[in-house]
């Protein structure tokens, strides 16, 4: 399944001649269109969400248009390229992990930031591109569906970002990039039998995990079951949300019109819970259509992965779809009260800067290989 | 699209179990997808109003506002008690988080940054406490926006009392709360206090107002008290009290100014007195408007009731002469004596001397249903009715139980006792052409008038009483330039463990002008006088006398007394100081 440079250079020439001007500028139009869509929906929550703090709004803004560059430019570069990048990609990011680890700074309780001198950064996100990729690129050299050995090692893999990322602590995070790894390893296929031995196996070691967890991980996931118990404490976000989802009702109380996030009952009202604005200001038929926007840039992301050409890039589509579809049912999960407090960003709409480069960057992957798929004319 | 679909063929065959698995998230997904929508549904339509609900009950909250407390007039709408809009602040421990602004709140209220972390450390466990009451409310408004949690301001009115000490003890004061605890502020508290009014606001997260949503119900202000007190003469008559009180070393001193036509209360002034302005310095000896609550035996001032019952029993005219040689009398086994033996006297020499042998000739010579009659009708051993809290009764024994001795003893002022207050009612009378018109301490108080005394009788008493203030009588330095005078002095023993103390008395004066016509009358105790005088004329009657005739002028009364004009140089003097 490996690819030749030569050939490569010839199918892109045979490309720019017979594809369209999209194509030729390898852009994917509908994808492009659906998430622009969403970010201007975004921006649009954000004015009411942020308190109308235009500096807010401003820096999202341009954290936006930076991403949708990074994802035009990404865009631009062939499958075969990234495929050959990523198992280096994905050591730099365990080493700038373990620099993390010793030299990181601190914020918010948890140390998750480098400061490289001239840019703060935090490789946790680097990891949510580069895990998939390297488990792509390590699968995709094997033969298909793995072997025990092949996915002990793809194991390994994702295991050590999750590691050191969990321990930083950033349980969100470290979750969503062990999700985007083992969506690799299922759309590559690994046996039922495993994947129900796997399983059970860790339904049995929940004792275990939930005696590893942090105590305020612990009581996240209690106050989810009871979120009554504390009200005050770690019940109360769930508690506030729920209040301002549940009394947008059908049609919702109108843009700006949101008590619970404009009077700051609803804590981090413009990043993690920035949905339950929306649905208190667009109610259920807004809410609705929101979810149906995401499921329409998800169909589409599938789509692109169905019609990948190689293992790489199907592997990889695959996972980065699954992993925004994740993104957004962990978070309105989240917020809704389904799911435990685990800080994860609304994708695309949450503020806040790394999260969305590195979404939008997914994207950028996504639509080079719709973009730089060999057209054999008819 | 052929192309494509063979591809995808293409690779089907290496991994060939792709696309069922790709039909296996889908499928999953749907279903999330679906999961969430029904989440979303379930609170949005299904307990849309529960949860809407229970945001209101957050966001939303009634306060109080204080209702603004009715004002103290006096007579003139001149205020003696008055409220203005004032903030506290305070703070629930709980909540407290200073926000990096701990130095600066600790500065804006005056308090150290380590007293206040103190008192927010030491009251963790409560939700409420003040930090500082009764503050300016702009200021209160500045806290509020440093923006430190849990910290609140409540709008309050705080009590002014304008003139200070002047009317304390009639006006009484409120406690921080505002509400009433002496005085009239007491007794008047459901007038003052008003009805507080409920407002709805809306609450941020940090519990701060953000709006105001709806006036629930709006506060009812208290109604205004217009009292019958004069605020120049209280202060005329607290004045020269004051002076008094000191000038003869005594322990208290009280002083009630009235006007017999209405019962109205003019002044009514005591020593010691209190600022109400400075609640926390307050003592009970101090705070106790002793006009009106304390009881003495009253003494010879009570000799003109005496006369006058001997008078209405038809036995007694002024041609009557009465023998009190030798200057004392047996009574049953005790002795009634007088200072001297004033040999035979008729009833004005009696008041003029102010005999006790005479008296008792009287009081023993007459039915004592009869003396008891007047003298209960003059209002001894009843209120008077002015809604002071803890006025004195007074007591006076049933006639039935009177001995002899006791017979002889009431009609000299001892076996009875009553308020300053009671003697100026009772004098009133005597000035008032023998008509009750109850005390009151309301300009809109309506008293019902009673006949006691005959009017020829009271007129004869008050010519009597006119001597009293002369070369010859016991009093004259009560007199007043310009106006005539009739009065009673009353050097009172008082009474102490075992009997009565040969040391501690008391020096009354209680009289009235002019003597013709009178509108004022006036009733002066100075208690346990240590400066070496004692006598009520000499202690006494020098108050009434400054504070009269600055009344008379105030209240424009023409001098009736041609024989001595008026010359003001002595009030202006006094009134200089």
């Amino acid at each position: 399944m490996s690819w030749d440079i030569q050939q490569t250079t010839r199918i892109s020439n045979y490309q720019q001649t017979k594809g369209n001007l999209f194509q030729r500028i390898h852009i994917d139009a509908l994808l492009l269109f659906l998430l622009l869509v969403l970010s201007s929906v975004g921006i649009v929550i954000l004015i009411s969400a942020g308190h109308e703090d235009l500096g807010l709004i401003n820096r999202q803004a341009i954290r936006l248009a930076i991403a949708f560059i990074a994802m035009l430019f990404i865009a631009q570069v062939p499958p075969h390229i990234l495929k050959m990048l990523s198992p280096w990609l994905f050591i730099l990011g365990v080493l700038l992990l373990i620099g993390v680890l010793f030299f990181g700074d601190v914020g918010k309780g948890a140390q998750r930031w480098l400061n490289l001198g001239f840019v703060r950064f935090q490789p946790s996100e680097l990891l949510k591109l580069a895990t998939p990729m390297m488990i792509a690129w390590y699968l995709s050299e094997r033969q298909l569906p793995p072997s025990f050995k092949h996915i002990l090692f793809a194991t390994l893999f994702i295991a050590i970002p999750t590691f050191l990322i969990a321990k930083q602590p950033d349980l969100g995070t470290s979750i969503l990039i062990a999700t985007s790894g083992i969506a690799v390893l299922f759309l590559a296929g690994i046996s039922w039998k495993l994947i129900a031995g796997v399983a059970i196996s860790l339904g049995a070691s929940a004792p275990v995990l939930w005696s590893f967890m942090k105590e305020y991980q612990q009581r996240r996931v209690l106050t989810l079951f009871d979120p009554e118990s504390d009200p005050l404490g770690a019940g109360y976000h769930i508690i506030q949300s729920k209040i301002a989802i549940g009394s947008g009702g059908t049609y919702g109380k109108g843009w700006m019109q949101s008590t619970q996030a404009r009077l700051e009952f609803l804590p981090e009202s413009s990043t993690d819970f920035i949905f339950s604005v929306f649905a208190e200001e667009f109610g259920l038929v807004g809410c609705i259509s929101l979810l149906t926007l995401y499921l329409a840039i998800f169909f589409r992301s599938m789509y692109i992965a169905v019609q990948a050409q190689d293992t790489y890039s199907r592997l990889l589509a695959g996972s980065i779809s699954f992993t925004f579809f994740i993104y957004l049912f962990v978070n309105v999960g989240m917020v809704t009260g389904v799911l435990p407090v685990v800080g994860v960003p609304l994708p695309l709409i949450s503020y806040g800067g790394t999260s969305m480069v590195t979404l939008l960057i997914g994207f950028g992957v996504l639509m080079s290989i719709q973009t730089h798929r060999k057209l054999l004319s008819s | 699209m052929i192309h494509q679909r063979l591809k995808d063929n293409a690779n089907k065959v290496v991994v060939p179990e792709l696309s069922g698995r790709r039909r296996f998230i889908l499928a999953c997904f749907m279903l999330a997808m679906c999961g969430l929508i029904w989440r979303a549904v379930d609170l949005q339509v299904l307990n849309n109003s529960f949860l809407q609900n229970r945001g209101d009950a957050v966001h939303l909250s009634n306060i109080k506002i204080p209702a603004y407390r009715g004002q103290i007039l006096d007579r003139d709408g001149h205020a003696l008690a008055i409220s203005a809009p004032v903030s506290s602040v305070w703070v629930n421990p709980q909540e407290f988080d200073a926000n990096g602004q701990g130095k600066k709140l600790a500065s804006m209220l005056e308090l150290g940054q380590k007293a206040l972390t103190k008192k927010t450390d030491k009251t963790s466990g409560r939700r409420f406490v003040y930090l500082r009451r009764h503050m300016d409310p702009q200021l209160a408004e500045r806290i509020e926006d440093l923006g430190v949690v849990g910290v609140y301001a409540q709008k309050e009115y705080r009590r002014f009392y304008p003139d200070g000490e002047v009317a304390a003890h009639v006006v009484g004061f409120t406690n921080v709360d505002g509400e009433g605890q002496e005085g009239l502020e007491l007794a008047y508290e459901s007038r003052l206090q008003g009805v507080s009014g409920v407002e709805q606001v809306l609450r941020d997260g940090k519990r701060r107002m953000v709006k105001h949503v709806e006036s629930v119900r709006e506060p009812v202000p208290g109604k205004d008290v217009k009292l019958s007190i004069d605020r120049r003469l209280q202060y005329l008559a607290y004045r020269e009290l004051k002076a008094a009180v000191a000038q003869q070393k005594a322990k208290s001193g009280s002083l009630v100014l009235m006007n017999p036509l209405t019962g109205e209360i003019l002044a009514a002034a005591n020593q010691p007195a209190f600022n109400p302005n400075e609640r926390s310095k307050l003592t009970a000896s101090r705070v106790r408007n002793r006009a009106f609550v304390d009881v003495f035996e009253p003494g010879s001032i009570m000799k003109p009731f005496t006369v006058a019952a001997g008078m209405m029993s038809g036995l007694f005219d002024t041609s009557t002469i009465i023998d009190t040689t030798p200057g004392y009398m047996k009574v049953g086994r005790s002795q009634v004596r007088d200072h001297r033996n004033y040999g035979k006297v008729d009833l004005a020499t009696l008041l003029l001397k102010s005999s006790n042998v005479g008296s008792s000739k009287i009081a023993l010579g007459i039915p004592p249903e009869g003396m008891w009659g007047l003298l209960n009708r003059l209002g001894f051993g009843a209120k008077t009715g002015i809604d002071f809290p803890g006025e004195a009764k007074g007591k006076l024994v049933g006639f039935e139980r009177w001995r002899p001795i006791e017979r002889a003893t009431l009609s000299f002022g001892y076996g009875l006792s009553s308020s300053v207050l009671q003697v100026a009612q009772a004098y009133s009378v005597l000035a008032n052409n023998g008509v009750l018109m109850p005390a009151t301490l309301l300009s809109d108080g309506v008293s019902e008038a009673e006949r006691v005394i005959p009017v020829e009788i009271s007129k004869s008493i008050r010519h009597m009483l006119q001597g009293v203030v002369s070369k010859v009588g016991t009093a004259p330095r009560a007199k007043i330039q310009g106006y005539t005078v009739a009065g009673k002095t009353g050097t009172v023993k008082k009474a102490v463990a075992g009997g009565y103390s040969d040391d501690k008395y008391l020096g009354l004066f209680a009289g009235m002008a002019p003597a013709k016509n009178p509108k004022l009358v006036m009733v002066v105790m100075i208690d346990e006088p240590s400066a070496g005088d004692y006598y009520g004329g000499l202690v006494a009657a020098p108050t009434f006398s400054r504070v009269m005739a600055g009344a008379l002028r105030l209240m424009n009364v023409a001098p009736d007394n041609v024989e001595e004009p008026v010359t003001l140089v002595a009030f202006n003097q006094r009134g200089a100081q």
